[in-house]
């Protein structure tokens, strides 16, 4: 075990050595070029003849993530990481990493947007990271990290879950989390290798051949292959779902946040604590598979969810359909890079309060 | 191409090729003649790196013949167990339900890109892509001037053809000056498409090519220098000093609304005088050299 002080993005990158991944691909972008700088200092120090691990700055995103597909697709653990403008580059790779139902792990430390936007933090991916986001019937398995041991952690994860249902998953962070320091600890977790017997390795004499591809020309083979991926997300939605409850026991308020919200509403659900309000808060860790049902659970308890997102109301469409109108789901949000403090969250809880019982 | 056409073709040196290819199953009755009777002698077999299968390219299309050749290239020396190949979105994005090797299909342009995620994780495997014209210089000229300049250890197999042949004729970036294309329907006009790119000569400029070369397979002389040269190229893995990249130059009967043999003829009178064919870039004597060292040698 060791317990070092370190940047979001520098323990993400620290934890994908530890974790195993053969292979990064990325490009320069910011907030996240640390990963990049990071594994293309420390790599090539684990690099033997019998483990090759390969770090490589590409020509742009669309050619990492397509360099990721050929790793991922050879059986080895891939990565890349970039912030938002990269991503939507990446979206066509990534569906037919989908499509061919590889394993790899992809990172968005979000900025807000739309467009060059700003290198400050934002959640306005939210929508491309959890519906799909390029074409086609798809899902990523989507983790919502909240600090710099949880962007560690969740690379461990990533490439388990990734590994163990052959999809993509995605990091989804943020600016704040990926460049603010904190302490994180190494050494919890095991690297699970998992066979991958599909892999285009080279063809022995032993087995016929094997190849990746998302085409089925056929539409009834197509139709199949969708139906297939849709049990293999419904397994992820019955197997996978995390999340994080503070003070929710007997709280009438409820606020429902991930990431770096999620921080600023743990603080504000204590500060409301203190001025008597029962306060309290829900996280989802996992932002596909989404915690619905439990959300539903506590909207039988609770008087009013607020969701607070730095965008302009994204995730609060699915809190919504988790709660189905049984109770009222407020949203408060910051955008551009703005990022709101405690107080100003815990102004518009007392508002709605104050509306609530006038009403 | 089949057994009988290579045999006749190379007793009368008369291309016939193209007029052949529209029969179908030659080979099947080639190998069964051969078989049942003691006077005939096996002088061609499909090699067993090509699955026995119809593939669904247009009768006297230049693909069939190229997938055979790499085939055969790869059967010959002995790599199939070592083989990677990458087939992008085009013609030939079922060239995985034809080649019996391990295959990966890529995204419109990203072959090389993809490639490189093989072969950088696996350089002791020979890895290949094989793309044509609209993917190769058009949408992915990044990917493909970039994986050059970094000089992967990979054949990259370019079909130019001149036209986007799977979405059925459309202007590539490579399509001649004054040509007919569905999108150029007035012939294609430099001051407002520009001039085809002549791929070859432009990465031949980067350190990171190694081998280089425009080849055709029109007739019985150009299919045997592509095989030659596929098996360069192959084997030049085995040095790690590049790219190797073989320009193809292709027919498209059905999109350039020609008989086969017409689209042959085309190629000799018109294509090669945008795209002359022949070597651009060689290894050095020492390179081969080398290479006669190396031996058997996978690649590292």
């Amino acid at each position: 075990m060791e317990t070092k002080l370190m940047k979001g993005n520098e323990a993400l990158a620290e934890a994908a050595i530890q974790a195993g991944c053969d292979a990064y691909f990325g490009y320069p972008i910011t907030p996240q070029s640390e990963v990049l700088e990071y594994l293309a200092r420390e790599i090539p120090k684990y690099n033997t003849k019998e483990h090759i691990r390969v770090v490589l700055q590409a020509e742009s995103e669309i050619a990492s993530i397509n360099m990721v597909y050929g790793a991922a697709g050879a059986g080895f653990r891939a990565m890349t990481s970039s912030s938002s403008p990269g991503i939507s580059l990446m979206q066509e790779g990534i569906s037919y990493i989908a499509g061919a139902e590889l394993p790899c792990l992809i990172v968005n430390v979000n900025r807000a947007g739309p467009g060059l936007g700003t290198i400050q933090p934002g959640q306005g991916d939210y929508f491309q990271a959890t519906k799909g986001g390029g074409h086609g019937d798809y899902k990523l398995i989507v983790l919502a990290p909240s600090s710099v041991q949880e962007m560690a952690d969740f690379v461990f994860l990533g490439f388990d879950l990734a590994d163990k249902y052959r999809n993509p998953v995605m990091i989804l962070s943020d600016g704040a989390i990926g460049q603010m320091m904190e302490k994180v600890t190494f050494g919890n977790y095991t690297v699970h290798k998992t066979e991958k017997p599909w892999a285009t390795t080279g063809k022995p004499e032993s087995r016929g051949r094997n190849y990746i591809t998302s085409l089925h020309i056929q539409p009834e083979k197509l139709e199949e292959h969708n139906l297939k991926l849709i049990e293999k997300y419904r397994e992820i939605e019955r197997n996978e779902i995390r999340f994080e409850e503070i003070m929710t026991e007997d709280a009438e308020y409820i606020f429902v946040a991930y990431g770096l919200s999620a921080r600023i509403c743990h603080k504000a659900a204590i500060m409301a604590r203190e001025k008597g309000i029962k306060a309290g808060m829900f996280r989802p860790i996992t932002l596909f598979p989404y915690p619905s049902k439990r959300l539903n659970e506590l909207a039988h308890k609770a008087k009013l969810f607020l969701t607070v997102e730095l965008n302009s109301g994204q995730m609060v469409e699915d809190v919504r359909l988790a709660v189905n109108g049984k109770i009222n789901v407020e949203f408060y949000g910051r955008l551009g890079g703005m990022v709101p403090n405690p107080e100003e969250i815990v102004n518009k809880l007392e508002n709605l309060i104050s509306k609530e019982n006038v009403s | 191409m089949s057994a009988e056409e290579l045999t006749i073709t190379e007793k009368t040196d008369n291309n016939i090729s193209a007029e052949s290819d529209t029969e179908t199953d030659t080979d099947n009755s080639a190998s069964e003649i051969s078989c049942d009777t003691d006077e005939y002698s096996v002088v061609y077999e499909r090699p067993h790196t090509l699955l026995d299968v119809n593939m669904h390219y247009c009768p006297g299309c230049a693909h069939s013949l190229v997938h055979k050749l790499i085939m055969e290239a790869v059967e010959e020396l002995g790599i199939q167990e070592d083989t990677i190949g990458v087939a992008p979105v085009g013609c030939a994005v079922f060239a995985y339900d034809y080649m019996n090797v391990d295959m990966q299909e890529a995204a419109h342009g990203r072959a090389t890109a993809v490639a490189t995620g093989i072969k950088r994780l696996m350089p002791d495997k020979y890895v290949f892509t094989y793309q044509g014209d609209g993917d190769l210089a058009a949408i992915g000229i990044a990917e493909t001037i970039h994986t050059i300049n970094r000089g992967e250890n990979i054949m990259i197999v370019f079909i130019n053809n001149a036209v986007y042949g799977m979405t059925s004729g459309q202007m590539a970036p490579t399509t001649l000056v004054g040509m007919k294309t569905t999108t150029s329907p007035f012939g294609r006009d430099t001051s407002v498409y520009g001039f085809p790119i002549k791929v070859s000569e432009l990465i031949s400029q980067l350190p990171g090519s190694f081998y280089v070369t425009r080849q055709s397979v029109n007739k019985n002389t150009a299919v045997r220098k592509t095989k030659k040269a596929i098996l360069n190229a192959l084997n030049y893995q085995k040095l790690n000093k590049g790219t190797c990249f073989i320009e193809i130059i292709g027919n498209c009967p059905s999109n350039w609304k020609m008989t086969p043999v017409e689209s042959n003829n085309f190629i000799d009178e018109q294509m090669v005088k945008t795209f002359p064919l022949g070597d651009v870039k060689l290894p050095s004597a020492e390179d081969l050299k080398q290479l006669n060292q190396i031996g058997d040698k996978q690649p590292c």
